[in-house]
């Protein structure tokens, strides 16, 4: 396995951002930092960056991501865990709470003990919020929780006889994601669903952090035209190793209605 | 269940689902919505949407044959129809809200007479689970919601105003329950279809704000 940025015996025209472990690729990741994780249900989750941010160790940690997660069996590295390692000091995200009123997620008990703050954010409000982190847009007006109790005291505004909702872009420090396939200038594929939110959380952070389903590939294996996400958003490079060393998405066990 | 009168949960899934036109683009919520891709349409030729930038989905995928990489909102590995296609989170999103979905189909604990609803935080509840159904109710050209037409105790879900925090407000244009098909009027709701074994004194009584019979009643249409 290629490890490391260092000397190359191809022609390469750009410096590889392959690290050698996934805990060298998140070393340096600071308490109070705000972190995104991409992934949706099990496709696009960087488990294996989530469980060395465990060992890592850093504290008051903002993350960010769809939902803590937990629900799902068997549990995979998720925010939930990083709450109940002490690391968590607030999640932004679409559930703290399951879909399913009987499900009970491990981060629900945290928030209301008040040992985490929770900012719950519609989905496409919060994708959006990211997107326009990355793309620039430091507020945007949508139509979405109108009316509800999440606009309630927030600053509305009619456009065109119609009232939207203003919200803020989110940037982050750092997004942990995951793909099927990269160049070692970070050019990314994503298989199917694992694209989810992964673009647009790497263009939301400073330092965006891949692992890679596949061997990490030379510059120019991937046809420009098939690039997903441009390696000009991505920082570092690990690929996954096999089971059991590395973790990889597991069919998830239908449980009782 | 809290109650087995009327339709079952399949049933009432079939009758939304005849709703759906060619050509639609559809997305299904978690729960007995995800029950209408079950449904055997015949030539009505449309399309599922999915939250996580999934577009045109097919079956839940045969045992031992799914990518573990494919699943729909509900996290279930689904497989790909031929013409499907794949965008990202924001731009999924951006479908919704641009008005590109023409039905969402939802599950609810509470649906109002003047069609407001409440499916993401229970009483009492810190916090809650949002997911996309607030984008999707504020822009997807209709809004069919799918729940048991009263609770465990017994108590009327279509009410006259929600008592949960709603989702949206004045959207739902339809409700399919296990005792018929209904209409938010904005005074009460116009029941369309009755389920089988269901009487209009039994559904009156079960349903908040004033009800009112459809003049061609006839019973719940259910396909296949």
């Amino acid at each position: 396995m290629q490890t490391g940025g260092g000397p190359c015996d191809t022609k390469m025209a750009l410096k590889s951002k392959q690290v050698g472990s996934f805990r060298e690729a998140i070393a340096d990741i600071p308490d109070g930092s705000t972190i995104g994780f991409g992934g949706f249900a099990m496709p696009g989750v960087a488990f294996n960056l989530i469980k060395a941010l465990l060992e890592q160790g850093a504290k008051r940690l903002t993350l960010v991501g769809n939902t803590t997660g937990g629900a799902a069996v068997p549990r995979m590295p998720d925010m939930g865990m990083l709450v109940e390692n002490g690391q968590v000091a607030k999640v932004i995200c679409a559930f703290t709470a399951a879909t399913r009123p009987t499900d009970v997620l491990p981060f629900t008990k945290y928030y209301e003990s008040g040992e985490c703050e929770a900012e719950l954010v519609p989905q496409g409000t919060l994708a959006e919020r990211l997107r326009a982190a990355g793309a620039g847009i430091p507020a945007f007006y949508t139509p979405t929780a109108v009316g509800t109790e999440l606009a309630e005291g927030r600053e509305t505004r009619v456009i065109n006889g119609r009232e939207y909702l203003l919200e803020y872009a989110l940037p982050l420090d750092y997004a942990f994601i995951r793909a099927v396939r990269a160049d070692t200038f970070g050019n990314l594929q994503f298989h199917r669903a694992q694209r989810n939110f992964n673009p647009v959380m790497a263009m939301a952070a400073r330092t965006t952090i891949v692992e890679v389903d596949e061997p990490i590939v030379p510059v120019g294996e991937i046809d420009p035209d098939q690039v997903h996400c441009s390696g000009i958003f991505v920082k570092r490079l690990i690929q996954v190793p096999p089971e059991p060393e590395g973790i990889w998405p597991t069919r998830r066990q239908e449980r009782r209605r | 269940m809290s109650d087995t009168k009327g339709l079952n949960r399949q049933q009432m899934a079939d009758r939304m689902a005849l709703e759906f036109r060619d050509g639609w683009i559809v997305n299904l919520g978690v729960g007995i919505p995800t029950m209408c891709s079950n449904t055997d349409l015949g030539d009505v030729d449309f399309t599922y949407h999915s939250e996580n930038g999934i577009i045109g989905y097919g079956p839940v995928a045969a045992a031992g044959e799914e990518d573990l990489n494919l699943v729909n909102a509900g996290g279930q590995n689904v497989t790909m129809k031929p013409g499907g296609s794949v965008v990202h989170h924001a731009d999924s999103f951006a479908i919704i809200r641009g008005g590109h979905i023409d039905a969402t189909v939802m599950g609810a604990y509470e649906v109002s007479m003047t069609g407001d609803f409440a499916n993401w935080k229970l009483k009492g509840q810190k916090g809650g689970g949002i997911g996309g159904a607030m984008d999707l109710a504020a822009c997807a050209k209709r809004v069919f919601i799918i729940l048991e037409h009263v609770t465990r105790k017994n108590e009327p879900r279509l009410v006259t105003a929600c008592a949960l925090p709603v989702t949206a407000r004045g959207v739902v244009t339809l409700v399919s329950t296990n005792y018929g098909l209904f209409e938010p009027t904005g005074t009460g709701f116009l029941l369309r279809e009755i389920a089988p074994g269901l009487t209009v004194d039994e559904i009156r009584a079960t349903t908040g704000g004033i009800l009112t019979v459809a003049d061609n009643l006839r019973t719940v249409r259910l396909a296949g």
